[in-house]
């Protein structure tokens, strides 16, 4: 919980000072001089084709197009938090407005918007994202869509059960006995009572959404092969196993340890709020 | 319709219920759960409702308010609130009889508490839903608050004055920003609170369910029906999950306030002490029937039918002078009623007739209704 709770602060506010440390338009630049070079004293990785080129020290070594890979991956980590908060967003938005109607309303619209949602579970994520960014062009919004198309049926599916169990509450009957409306309960009432789950499910979904932006990046769908997404720069760095292994290595690191830290953080808020679970 | 409610004021029966049949459909058969029922309430007067369990008291309650599970079906019958029957209501001024004339008190005040909001901000809601009905006596509330400050000080300050004038001028034009109204629910939920006694209410209002107790949920649940100064409240088994001290202060508390606000108030119990304790007048019922009617003196003193007599005979006593009995045998399976009058296979006075009919509610003495062969016809 600690360890998730401080991974995931670090890589927040990393994102949200990224612009402040490096200059933005930086991914854009190019160095011939220095492509694929390391000269951090500190780690050697034994290998005869390392250049190692004068200059500035780069901590983890410089890319194919002769930029910093730190610089890289400050630049690359709001990009992915940004994409994966942003899915994760609008799928509990869906979540809570259809599932949110179909336990509270119940009867045929439960069983229309839970098909609809069937229909949308069906389909495999990743390859209905792989065909829209090759059909509708490699852009972050397409990206961030494709991803969304198959990721909110399962807020829909949590918030719905949670809204069924809710509604039959008490409090629920003496705000009706009181008079309030439909809409009021539901959405003032019941869904703030339903919403602790979906809290839990958002905060691992965070991790498991950049996981997935980053794979469909790492396949190649990237807007610009220079564009800094941990992905891609894991992309990049693949043709250069042997002779630049940092340049896979830093990126996937990365990647690793965001996304563990946002599971943990999720594992850890699940462990506060439903006591059952609790050791 | 006008006609009907000024006709309906003279005879001030605020509630008047009859020949109300309810089934409910379930996969073991029809539940005949109440079987004609007749009953009115006058104007503040507090109606004890008593009867075993599973005799259709809280069923009788809720097809008051509407709110029958979806598996009840109301065969026949009138519910007249002040005139109007709530049965032929649409669903929409059904809400809004629940939301201004009727009010209802549940059991178990925790778990009728929305547990992630305050009390303060649960009450504010129920005044500020539809700001419309609710700002004349916002106004007038807050208007009066200022006039007894004038009346202890002899004069104002400039900043009460001013407020004055602009609550008048509200009141006139009947518009009121936003955060105006929200000021002044906020002051009004004080004084709703503070009307059921509860001690340091600015604490409360800030107060999340858990953090109360017993008796502080439950007078906060009583403040919650009285915000809108209901014409009927009914207290369903209200003070069954305290305990005994706190049980007493509820109902003293329900008898003051009956007195403060003029509302008539249907107290639902099987405890006859605690009917004997508050209650104006009584009505018995069994399996579904209303047995037995009559004021609370009347019906201790000298209770009529067979089933009231059981009933009081199985109270315990610490004189020890009246034998503790029990009625023998136990509530009939509503699926298959018994024919007749639903008390006959237990009924110690049963005899051929009562099989057969089901006897109609005479008034053997004034204001002493009872349904039993024994009496009358």
């Amino acid at each position: 919980m600690l360890a998730g709770a401080i991974v995931s602060a670090t890589s927040v506010i990393l994102a949200l000072l990224s612009g402040v440390i490096v200059e933005p338009s930086y991914w854009n630049q190019q160095n011939p001089n220095v492509i694929l070079c390391w000269n951090n004293p500190l780690i050697d990785w034994h290998i005869r084709n390392v250049v190692n080129c004068a200059g500035p020290i780069y901590p983890l070594g410089t890319d194919i197009y002769g930029r910093s890979l730190l610089q890289m991956i400050i630049l690359a980590i709001p990009v992915d938090l940004q994409i994966a908060v942003e899915i994760v967003a609008s799928a509990i938005l869906i979540g809570v407005l259809l599932g949110g109607f179909a336990g509270y309303i119940g009867g045929a619209l439960d069983e229309i918007i839970l098909r609809i949602t069937d229909i949308f579970l069906a389909i495999p994520g990743i390859l209905l994202a792989i065909v829209m960014l090759v059909v509708l062009g490699r852009s972050i919004p397409i990206l961030t869509i494709s991803v969304l198309v198959t990721w909110w049926p399962f807020y829909v599916r949590l918030v719905r059960s949670q809204v069924l169990g809710e509604k039959e509450k008490p409090y629920v009957e003496r705000l009706r006995a009181m008079g309030a409306g439909g809409f009021r309960i539901l959405f003032r009432h019941v869904v703030p009572n339903s919403i602790y789950p979906v809290v839990v499910q958002a905060t691992l979904d965070i991790g498991a959404v950049i996981l997935t932006v980053s794979a469909l990046m790492f396949i190649g769908l990237t807007p610009d092969p220079k564009y800094p997404e941990l992905g891609n720069l894991a992309k990049q760095g693949i043709q250069y196993l042997f002779t630049a292994p940092w340049l896979i290595i830093f990126p996937g690191l990365t990647l690793l340890v965001i996304s563990i830290g946002f599971n943990l953080l999720g594992d850890g808020i699940r462990d506060i709020f439903d006591p059952r679970l609790r050791r | 319709m006008k006609m009907l409610k000024s006709e309906n004021r003279k005879n001030t029966d605020v509630l008047k219920i009859s020949n109300l049949n309810v089934t409910f459909h379930t996969y073991a058969g029809d539940v005949k759960a109440l079987n004609g029922v007749d009953l009115s309430v006058k104007k503040s007067e507090l109606l004890g409702l008593v009867g075993e369990s599973g005799c259709g008291k809280s069923v009788t309650s809720l097809s008051i308010v509407g709110l029958l599970p979806p598996n009840a079906e109301i065969i026949s019958g009138e519910v007249l609130l002040d005139g109007t029957n709530l049965l032929t209501m649409t669903k929409e001024e059904m809400r809004r009889t629940r939301l201004q004339d009727v009010a209802i008190v549940f059991q178990d005040p925790l778990t009728y508490l929305n547990p992630v909001l305050t009390i303060g901000s649960q009450i504010t809601e129920i005044i500020t839903v539809d700001t419309k009905i609710f700002l004349p006596r916002l106004l007038e509330h807050r208007l009066h608050e200022i006039a007894q400050v004038q009346n202890e000080n002899g004069k104002l300050d400039a900043k009460l004055l001013t407020e004055q004038e602009q609550l008048n001028s509200a009141l006139q034009a009947s518009k009121l920003g936003k955060n105006e109204i929200k000021r002044l629910a906020r002051k009004y939920a004080l004084f709703i609170l503070r009307s059921v006694r509860l001690p340091d209410p600015e604490k409360v209002f800030k107060a999340y369910p858990f953090e109360l107790s017993g008796g502080m949920r439950q007078r906060a649940m009583i403040a919650m029906a009285l915000v809108r100064r209901p014409k009927l409240l009914l207290a369903d088994e209200i003070s069954t999950a305290l305990d005994v001290t706190v049980q007493a202060q509820i109902l003293q508390l329900l008898k003051e306030l009956k007195r403060e606000i003029d509302t008539s108030i249907i107290l639902i119990t099987h405890d006859l002490a605690v009917v004997a304790e508050v209650c104006d007048r009584v009505a018995v019922m069994y399996a579904g029937d209303i047995v037995e009617v009559a004021d609370v003196e009347e019906l201790f003193k000298n209770p009529l039918h067979p089933y009231t007599r059981g009933l009081l005979a199985s109270i315990p006593r610490a004189d020890a002078l009246v034998e503790q009995t029990s009625i023998g045998g136990s509530v009939p399976n509503l699926i298959y009623p018994p024919s007749g009058c639903r008390f006959h296979p237990r009924c110690p006075k049963a005899f051929a007739k009562c099989a057969q009919a089901k006897p109609n509610l005479v008034e053997v003495s004034p204001g002493h209704i009872v349904s039993c062969f024994l009496y009358g016809e």
